[in-house]
């Protein structure tokens, strides 16, 4: 198994690792079969994820994807950022090896479990 | 030039400089195979015998009692099974242990497929197998135990001599894999009370693909190859003559400063696991803290996955070994810190550092120097780390 120089550049120089005080949308993901966990922090303003952060435990992939996510994610709308999968994350960054594609690569779903969780923010203050 | 150090020893050691100089005879011009007649063959074949005598001699067994085999899985697959076929018609139980290699687990499972029934003994907290337990387990249609003497990942050493005791006074088959132990340890076979032992070369810097297993005299066995009338009809193929000859070197060199070598890394495992817990809090040892091969040291970092750890220390030149899923290729946290109770985080933030000859105190010093910030950074991005 070997990772691309980019999951590694994004391994070793983790954009936007902590917490967001007063998120507008947390969303928090494990692996039950390996372990893996990570819990991605978003603030939406206008429609659009104007900051992203990260906390995860989990091997090198599951670092890197983290990481990724929070920077292909700023900036978009909602509607594009829901659109981000599995296969955007790992195509980001040159490509995961094949056996960490879904163990490691958790990053879109705790994306789409933080906008979730924003939506029903909204409504519940609607 | 950037440093280098290898801290995965119970993986793989590199070859010793005088044992590839033993070998490298009997790949040029004593090529000789061991069956033919001719010079070229007998060369082979005094070479094969000589090699026999040798690691009979180490083992305190008889040569007729050694056969050669292409490594650790091979010599686990052949006991296990092996004795397992032959003896059938006695009965259809074994016994073995939850933190075995996968050799002989996986060996197990497949007999499991073909009706035979396995119990997997649980071990306690330090990875020791249960006595009591043990005993209870022999019944009228056991035909085998197989016990490791230590064990891979955490080094913790079974009393194998009570335990084969035990088996002997049932008359049941008793098989360790020493593996790990082999060239680390003194192995005598009738101070162990074994019908079988699997070891491997590479384990003591000897070359790949190449190891043994002994069989007392007396044990019933199927051999899992067919063909020529190689080491006595029980494994077929053309002897690997460099290679065993490699392995009669190895071991005659791992016995030659064994004591010296059993102090020194005992020594450097122990220190580094002091200086580790100076230096970073929340880590636990996994394993025996006495009965344990002495370069054995694995350790859990709370907090923080393994791979994560490995690849860092790996830009740092230092290579180690991990039981979080990500490394052992099952997916799941390893089976043997499970088996022992670890909680499923630890287990997944387990680290093995296992030394070798090349290890001096000056490795542990830059491992121990370079290893704190790296935990602090990977805790600092860890969701379920709190100070």
């Amino acid at each position: 198994m070997a990772y691309s120089a980019k999951v590694m550049e994004h391994f070793q120089n983790p954009r936007n690792v902590g917490e967001i005080e007063n998120p507008d949308g947390v969303g928090e993901i494990g692996n039950p079969v390996c372990g893996d966990i990570m819990k991605l922090y978003i603030k939406v303003k206008d429609d659009r994820v104007v900051d992203a952060k990260f906390k995860t435990f989990g091997c090198g992939a599951a670092i890197a994807t983290s990481s990724m996510i929070t920077e292909l994610v700023k900036d978009k709308t909602l509607e594009e950022a829901e659109r981000i999968s599995k296969q955007t994350v790992a195509e980001a960054l040159d490509g995961l090896p094949a056996n960490k594609m879904h163990c490691s690569n958790l990053a879109a779903d705790a994306l789409h479990k933080a906008i979730e969780d924003y939506k029903n923010r909204k409504k519940k203050n609607e | 030039m950037e440093r280098k150090i290898y801290l995965d020893h119970n993986a793989t050691t590199p070859v010793h400089p005088e044992v590839l100089e033993a070998m490298l005879p009997f790949y040029k011009e004593g090529f000789g195979n061991a069956s033919s007649i001719h010079s070229f063959g007998r060369e082979a074949k005094v070479a094969l015998e000589e090699s026999r005598e040798k690691v009979a001699k180490f083992l305190n067994a008889d040569p007729l009692e050694i056969y050669f085999t292409s490594g650790g899985t091979e010599s686990d697959n052949l006991a296990v099974k092996g004795v397992a076929w032959a003896n059938k018609k006695k009965g259809n139980h074994i016994i073995t242990s939850r933190i075995e290699h996968h050799a002989v687990l996986e060996s197990c499972r497949y007999l499991e497929k073909e009706g035979y029934e396995i119990t997997y003994l649980p071990v306690d907290k330090y990875g020791l197998v249960d006595h009591d337990e043990f005993k209870k387990s022999i019944k009228k249609e056991t035909v085998l135990v197989s016990i490791m003497h230590a064990n891979n990942e955490i080094g913790t050493i079974q009393p194998i001599a009570e335990l084969a005791g035990i088996a002997k006074e049932k008359g049941v088959y008793f098989h360790t894999d020493a593996v790990q132990s082999t060239g680390k340890l003194k192995i005598d076979v009738n101070e162990l009370n074994v019908d079988m032992l699997s070891l491997s070369a590479h384990k003591f810097y000897g070359p790949k693909g190449v190891g043994a297993l002994y069989i007392r005299r007396g044990v019933r066995l199927t051999p899992l190859a067919h063909g020529g009338h190689h080491e006595k009809s029980r494994r077929a193929g053309t002897e690997n003559v460099p290679g065993i000859v490699g392995l009669a070197k190895a071991l005659e060199i791992a016995h030659s400063d064994m004591q010296e070598e059993e102090k020194r890394l005992k020594n450097l495992t122990e220190a580094f696991y002091k200086k580790v817990t100076e230096r970073i809090p929340d880590v636990f040892m996994n394993g025996h803290p006495v009965l344990r091969i002495p370069n054995t040291m694995n350790i859990s970092f709370k907090g923080v996955e393994g791979e994560s750890i490995i690849l860092n220390l790996d830009l740092k030149g230092i290579g180690v070994a991990s039981g979080s899923a990500c490394t052992s290729g099952s997916l799941e946290p390893s089976h043997v810190l499970s088996a022992m109770g670890v909680p499923g985080d630890l287990a997944q933030s387990s680290l093995r550092f296992s030394f070798g000859r090349s290890n001096t105190m000056e490795d542990v010093d830059y491992v121990v120097e370079i290893l704190p910030e790296i935990i602090a950074k990977l805790r600092a991005m860890s969701p379920i780390y709190q100070k």
